[in-house]
């Protein structure tokens, strides 16, 4: 079958230009590997990483930076996408973490999301050898992420220099490293929330059911509404369970990811409420609101 | 503060939720004093892109900077992305916002106005197909306005709304406006934009901004918004089909596909392409995109291309229409812009990355250099950061390109420097020269291998280097006598011997040298070819450059021997009294003392010369090289 040709949207631009961003990967390095969060960004990043090998199956694995605290419904659906079988899904979890015992409860966001994530992150990027990391971050979610290159350089300890960054001109990307070095790119770069969304309606692209609002169980704490995903869950005095229906903007750990009170079941409601929405996205996320662990700081550190 | 004018703003951004509306790619130029960081603030808030935690954030940040508790909200926070720029109020980097409404997606890069500006404008231009260039009312155009306006036009952008900002502070004066406009058109004339918009806006207040201001009754044009959303950027694209090959799918023995996004023009299947730079020639066979498989296909699609024949077709290469081939050559004219840290040294290789193609590069020769304010030409050897050149480059392979005026991906190109991996220049091609076309290769029967048999040798070179008094030429010499005993036909050829001829016209300028080795290195690889086995003695103090000279040696055939002596040994020993008048002053540039000396990182023959005789080296080295002329050939 042979399709004949439609005028170009911005999608088509988007989508145009995040292939070409994965296939100047593939023929880059040595050892690529797309950071899959299993979040709507990540189904958008897999669903663009199939297109740009097409026929082929990707050659690209995908890693799961798991941080044992991921929502349930998150883990069903990557195993999912595993079982489909067409493109190879690594899990990684920083054991000593594990080990000692580390909770976002208990020690709290900062210390957790850099064991967890930021430590963990780097200690499957060493093992495996990986050269680039391919992520699904978006310039629109937050500033210094704005700033940040399409090819992004780390040095040997996975550390970011904001200030130290290479021109990046057209879509000429300087892919050149030294050994022990790497890059984070970022396909999706200029894509918006709105434009992610989009795109899902456009393509069909399964999400977690955890987008769309349901009644689910609910605490309140701190101004968030956290969702009690399991038995890990402790209440604090004159905390209770209610059921709300909420959805999520964002998903992450399920004690960190705030959700948002609504009635969107659909795409097309989605679309609708976010078209509407005095609200950022990343509000619902606990971890950005600590003043001391700015993402800037984090992305220094090596994380994502 | 203004209300956040809220039913306009719902209905527009439900509007603007749909999936079919195309994409305009913008850049802002202009300094903090022009109120830009303002403009694009108060754009963003008009087209109803903020949000109430966005907005809580400004009027806390914009209260805490102002500390006189006004309500005022300060746009140009919302812009600042780093933590380092905030602290020290300026803004370091290119930054890229986005916002939608009901007839496009914006993305507009904003470009921050200090000393990186040059190299930051370029970046955020190279991409955008418009540019809004920001004047204050009160003061007319200025120098930037025109260096502004020459980048512009120099990385191919085609249309520019001028903002003639702060008019509230000229009492919304029409004829100052006029005069302004008036000016400004003539100089984007001259500067070969042709299609200019100009409108008098108040960031602060939002005149003219999302909507028409009742202010200023006289402008009957459209607001800031409109003109970005309506502007008709369909312009000139590249005719002539291009596609620079950047992956081969080849899945399984039953499907081979070229990836790549079309750079140019349209492909149909059926159509009749050549790969170049060489000249085979195949008919597309299937255009392949996971969608289901195309009839044709335009500029920016990414697709995979499929031939009805099979013909040779890597990464580097590019697909072009057979009937309108692209140009290839491998010396140009261009203009560069140079980025790095570290000078311009002509002569010296740096990696060209143009479309997917990754080839050694040479500046043969500076032209003349731009001053960026007023377009005069200045004579120049060498280009520093943020500076822009007239130059001629010259490339180790032929390539297909465009003119970048033509072409963006096929004739915009970036340098990188091959120590340091730091992209140091952007570069944009002009024209091929003539005696590029016209040189070629003569073919010659009688070759390396053959002139060396002749003499029953393997031809080799033995590239001595080290500080001036290490003792390379004492121990090059002592080689050269034992290998001329053992029968074997060689020659030395010694930097200060060849500084009386061949390079009398250079001094020891980083230029000089870097033009110097590569005469030598030429010398040596010509004598090579002649069957020789050649020492070269010269101190050849950068890594790039001896990397550079071995590149024109085929593998196993050039051996670098680093003479390792420590400065003050060869201090202690002057043998020419050079240190002595390097210490005084009396020579400047002097390798070691005022002029660096990079060591070898891996060298062939490492003589750690302390405690050892000349001799005793000469033997060591002698003995490597034997080793080699005797082993099986395995070439």
């Amino acid at each position: 079958m042979t399709i004949p040709a439609a005028p170009r949207t911005h999608l088509d631009d988007l989508e145009a230009e995040s292939i070409h961003i994965f296939r100047e990967v593939m023929a880059s390095f040595q050892k690529p590997v797309m950071l899959y969060s299993i979040g709507k960004d990540s189904s958008v990043l897999l669903h663009l990483l199939r297109k740009a090998f097409y026929p082929g199956k990707s050659p690209i694995p995908l890693l799961h930076v798991d941080t044992t605290w991921k929502f349930r419904e998150m883990i069903a659906f990557r195993n999912e996408v595993a079982a489909a079988g067409d493109v190879d899904v690594l899990v990684y979890t920083n054991q000593e973490g594990v080990r000692q015992g580390i909770s976002p409860l208990t020690h709290g966001a900062t210390v957790h999301t850099d064991v967890m994530k930021t430590q963990a992150l780097k200690q499957a990027l060493d093992k495996y050898g990986f050269d680039a990391a391919i992520g699904g971050a978006r310039r629109d979610e937050e500033k210094s992420r704005a700033k940040e290159r399409v090819f992004s350089f780390r040095n040997a300890q996975h550390r970011w220099d904001p200030k130290n960054q290479r021109p990046e001109l057209w879509h000429t990307y300087n892919t050149h490293i030294r050994k022990g070095e790497s890059v984070r790119v970022f396909p999706m770069s200029n894509w918006t929330e709105m434009d992610v969304w989009l795109y899902i309606q456009r393509e069909n692209i399964p999400v977690v059911p955890l987008y769309f609002a349901k009644p689910r169980p609910i605490v309140e704490r701190d101004g968030a509404l956290i969702m009690v995903d399991d038995e890990r869950f402790t209440l604090r005095d004159g905390e209770t369970v209610q059921m709300r229906e909420v959805r999520f903007r964002t998903l992450g750990c399920y004690p960190l990811t705030g959700a948002v009170e609504s009635s969107a079941t659909t795409l097309e409601s989605i679309i609708e409420e976010m078209a509407t929405s005095r609200s950022s996205e990343r509000q619902g996320r606990v971890i950005d609101q600590d003043p001391t662990a700015s993402m800037e700081r984090k992305k220094q550190e090596g994380y994502f | 503060m203004n209300a956040q004018p809220d039913i306009v703003v719902d209905t527009a951004a439900v509007a603007a939720a749909t999936a079919s509306k195309s994409l305009l790619r913008f850049i802002t130029c202009g300094s903090v004093d022009d109120g830009k960081s303002t403009l694009l603030g108060r754009l963003l808030y008009d087209a109803g892109m903020l949000s109430d935690d966005q907005l809580d954030t400004l009027a806390r940040e914009s209260k805490r900077q102002r500390g006189d508790g006004s309500d005022v909200l300060d746009f140009s926070l919302l812009t600042d992305g780093l933590d380092a720029e905030r602290q020290q109020g300026i803004t370091i980097d290119v930054a890229y916002r986005y916002f939608h409404t009901a007839r496009r997606s914006l993305i507009v890069a904003d470009c921050p106005g200090h000393e990186q500006y040059t190299r930051n404008m370029a970046t955020g231009a190279s991409n955008a197909e418009l540019a809004v260039v920001l004047v204050d009312a009160r003061k007319g155009l200025l120098p930037q306005t025109r260096r502004h306006t020459y980048i512009c036009g120099l990385l191919g952008i085609r249309h520019v709304v001028l903002a003639v900002n702060k008019m509230d502070l000229v009492d919304y004066d029409q004829a100052t406006y006029e005069t302004i406009a008036t000016q400004y058109r003539q100089l984007a004339q001259d500067l070969g934009i042709t299609d200019v918009h100009c409108l008098p806006v108040a960031a602060l207040t939002g005149d003219n901004v999302g909507s028409r201001s009742p202010r200023m009754p006289w402008y009957q044009g459209e607001s800031l918004l409109e003109v970005l959303e309506t502007v008709d950027v369909a312009t000139v694209h590249a005719d002539d089909f291009r596609m620079p090959v950047q992956w081969v799918n080849r899945p399984d023995q039953s499907f081979r596909g070229y990836a790549g996004t079309i750079s140019g023009g349209r492909v149909s299947r059926g159509d009749e392409i050549v790969v170049q730079p060489g000249v085979q020639r195949a008919r597309i066979d299937r255009i392949v995109t996971a969608d289901g498989d195309l009839d044709s296909a335009v500029e920016g699609q990414a697709v995979t291309l499929c031939f009805d024949r099979e013909i040779d077709a890597s990464r580097g290469d590019v697909i072009a229409d057979a009937l309108r081939p692209a140009p290839v050559a491998d010396q140009f004219t261009c203009h560069l812009l140079w980025m790095g840290d570290t000078t311009l040294l002509p002569n010296r290789t740096y990696w060209m990355k143009i479309g997917t193609r990754t080839v050694n590069a040479r500046v043969m020769s500076i032209k003349h250099k731009v001053d960026v304010n007023s377009q005069a030409k200045l004579a120049a050897r060498h280009l520093d950061l943020n500076e822009v050149g007239y130059c001629t480059v010259g490339l180790d392979d032929a390539i297909a390109f465009e003119a970048y005026t033509a072409n963006r991906t096929l004739g915009g190109f970036i340098l990188i420097d091959r120590q340091s991996n730091a992209t140091v220049a952007c570069g944009m091609l002009d024209f091929a020269l003539d005696r590029s076309s016209n040189v070629h290769w003569q073919h010659m029967d009688i070759d390396k291998s053959v002139r060396g048999s002749s003499k029953g040798q393997q031809p080799t070179c033995l590239w001595f280097t080290g500080l001036s008094g290490a003792g390379k030429s004492t121990i090059a010499n002592l080689v050269e006598r034992r290998l001329h005993v053992l029968g074997y036909h060689t020659y030395l050829l010694d930097g200060d011997n060849v500084r009386h001829g061949i390079n009398k016209d250079l001094g020891f300028t980083p230029e000089a040298r870097v033009e110097n080795i590569r005469r030598v290195a030429e010398v040596a690889h010509l004598m090579v070819d002649a069957g020789l086995i050649v020492l070269v003695s010269v101190i050849s103090p950068y890594q790039s450059e001896r990397r550079s000279a071995r590149e024109l040696f085929d593998t196993g055939e050039f051996l670098e021997v680093f003479v390792d002596t420590t400065l003050a040994e060869c201090e202690a020993r002057d043998p020419k009294g050079l240190y002595q008048k390097a210490r005084a002053g009396e020579i400047r540039n002097f390798t070691g003392i005022d002029s660096p000396y990079e060591k070898p990182e891996a060298p062939d023959i490492h003589l750690v010369t302390a405690g050892q005789r000349a001799e005793q080296l000469a033997e060591q080295v002698t003995q490597q090289l034997l080793a080699r002329l005797n082993a099986p050939d395995v070439d």
